[in-house]
């Protein structure tokens, strides 16, 4: 076993636990939390194939930003802990139920697994050659050359997804105080300030 | 001895002597980067400044970090304490691992790896996760909020840092530190830096690093008149130690990554000179320089006005710098002024 080969088994326990551990913690700000570390190991099993760019993408996308949203929003829930303990017997057949139906449907899926002609052979000889390329280069070649189209248009989806989600969620309250920033930036002393010349015992009355 | 360094215990012994020299040098220029601070914080507001500990006060950073480390931790009542003390540590783990890629000569790098930059960007939205922990585990209102604003800035200010970047990395067509700095030797000394061709984005790159690292104008999360210290509020002795470390080896990257990036790194601003370690480190002292600076003369945002700059005016100009750039280096205009293969940089 080479140094490899350790470091593979390091990162397959870390995700197999902290993939347990996002299930079974109580606390889902905890379970947030190994899930992070699960996605690292993820970015790990990146670099041991050589696909460093995509590890380096997956820190960046989901722990830089993904995760960090999921955080937020968990750790403003009000959960009760105490009473979700006592519902988990409650729920647990029908959780039981779903993961079994789950399962088969999974060894379903694997038992039945048919690679298409010449699959294979694609996996064991990629194009383009990984020996003569470097990975970041050969991916914005398909992506940018081969399948442009395909890309722009999923970056369109989800530029409306992303301008429904603003659409939706965007109200104008008219009743609250909004600061202006220009009219704050244009503000100079002449228009702040006023002088005036009080007379003793009189006040500004 | 050269045999010893083929088998796989040499090169083991030999890549931790290699970290332990570079976590020296960042932990020793962390030292006296923290009292160059305060000395120069001092000067411009016409105080003395550290001057009693060693000659003139040159030792107080080592009696304070001791200081600290002596100290009883303090775990205040309720707090969730594997993520109380998980966060420190990674708040300053984060802070110190992305010192592996970053070169300080032509081939004096830890991991000279492809995807260098993308490397320290990772790993710089990684040290947003000690400021959440921090706060969220520290069970108090205030370190709390402090953390939300912190993190929220961090997240903000990355977006435009990244976009910043693509720019450099699109002149240069490569993502390695190395070829980044090689692109910029084009034998016109400083005329050749990036920072000319890029010279917009490096005054936005330098706000976004100030905002990115909690620097002054932008401290907001410990703004100390609203929320005492942020999200490091619960924390005493070493776990706030590692914080404050975390913090200024955090800064002090930033000042490598725009010696790298926009000043040629290693490369001597006039041509002939010989270039070198000195330069990499002037350069990142100068930076480091202006920081303190910056901390001293400016006052602080509002947090709003902090927001708008990120998202409504940092972002869009350097998102319309990448397109901007990628036509440049495309047509190579200007006999490839952005874009370095075309003159064999």
């Amino acid at each position: 076993m080479g140094i490899a080969d350790y470091t593979f088994y390091a990162f397959a326990v870390t995700i197999l636990t902290s993939g347990l551990m996002v299930t079974v913690s109580r606390n889902p700000v905890h379970a947030v939390l190994w899930l992070i570390l699960a996605f690292l190991s993820g970015a790990g099993f990146f670099v041991l194939l050589g696909a460093e760019f995509l590890a380096m993408l997956l820190i960046i996308v989901y722990l830089g930003a993904v995760i960090v949203l999921f955080l937020f929003v968990v750790m403003m829930l009000d959960v009760d802990f105490a009473s979700l303990k006592g519902e988990v017997a409650r729920y647990f057949p029908i959780a039981a139920l779903v993961g079994l139906v789950l399962l088969m449907q999974m060894s379903l899926l694997v038992g039945s697994w048919q690679a298409a002609d010449g699959a294979l052979a694609l996996r064991q000889a990629p194009t383009p050659d990984p020996d003569q390329i470097h990975n970041t280069k050969a991916l914005g070649l398909i992506i940018y050359d081969q399948y442009f189209l395909v890309f722009q248009v999923s970056g369109l989806v989800l530029l409306v997804a992303m301008i429904g989600a603003i659409v939706l969620t965007l109200r104008h309250r008219k009743d609250v105080k909004r600061q202006d920033v220009t009219a704050q930036m244009h503000r100079d002393p002449a228009k702040a300030l006023e002088l005036k010349d009080i007379k003793p015992g009189q006040g500004l009355g | 001895m050269n045999e010893f360094l083929q088998t796989g215990l040499g090169i083991t012994m030999l890549i931790a002597a290699q970290s332990l020299l570079v976590i020296g040098f960042v932990m020793i220029s962390l030292i006296f980067l923290v009292y160059a601070d305060r000395k120069i914080w001092a000067a411009v507001q016409m105080r003395r400044g550290p001057n009693v500990v060693g000659p003139w006060g040159l030792l107080q950073t080592f009696a304070d970090a001791l200081k600290f480390v002596v100290k009883e931790v303090v775990i205040p009542a309720g707090v969730d304490r594997p993520v109380y003390f998980l966060a420190p540590l990674l708040s300053f783990v984060t802070a110190v691992v992305a010192w592996a890629v970053i070169p300080f000569n032509d081939g004096w790098v830890l991991a000279d790896i492809n995807v260098a930059v993308l490397f320290v960007f990772a790993i710089a939205s990684l040290e947003v996760y000690g400021v959440i922990m921090g706060g969220w585990a520290s069970n108090s209102k205030y370190a709390f909020l402090g953390s939300l604003r912190s993190a929220a800035q961090m997240i903000s200010y990355e977006v435009s840092l990244g976009l910043i970047i693509i720019g450099v990395i699109i002149s240069t067509g490569s993502m390695n530190f190395g070829a980044i700095v090689a692109a910029q030797d084009t034998g016109w000394g400083v005329l050749g830096w990036y920072w000319l061709p890029h010279l917009p984005m490096v005054l936005l790159f330098f706000i976004s690093c100030l905002a990115e690292t909690n620097r002054p104008p932008f401290d907001l999360p410990e703004a100390e008149s609203e929320l005492v210290a942020g999200f490091m509020v619960e924390y005493g002795s070493t776990p706030y130690l590692l914080f404050m470390a975390g913090e200024y080896i955090a800064i002090f990257l930033m000042c490598a990554l725009i010696s790298l990036l926009f000043f040629g790194g290693w490369l001597s601003p006039i041509p002939g000179l010989p270039d070198g370690f000195h330069w990499m480190f002037l350069k990142m002292a100068f930076f480091f320089f202006l920081f303190a600076m910056v901390k001293a003369i400016v006052p602080r945002y509002r947090y709003d006005q902090l927001m708008r700059i990120g998202w409504k005016i940092f972002l869009p100009l350097s998102l319309a710098w990448v397109v901007i750039i990628a036509f440049l280096a495309k047509f190579e205009v200007a006999g490839g002024f952005w874009a370095r293969w075309a003159i064999g940089g």
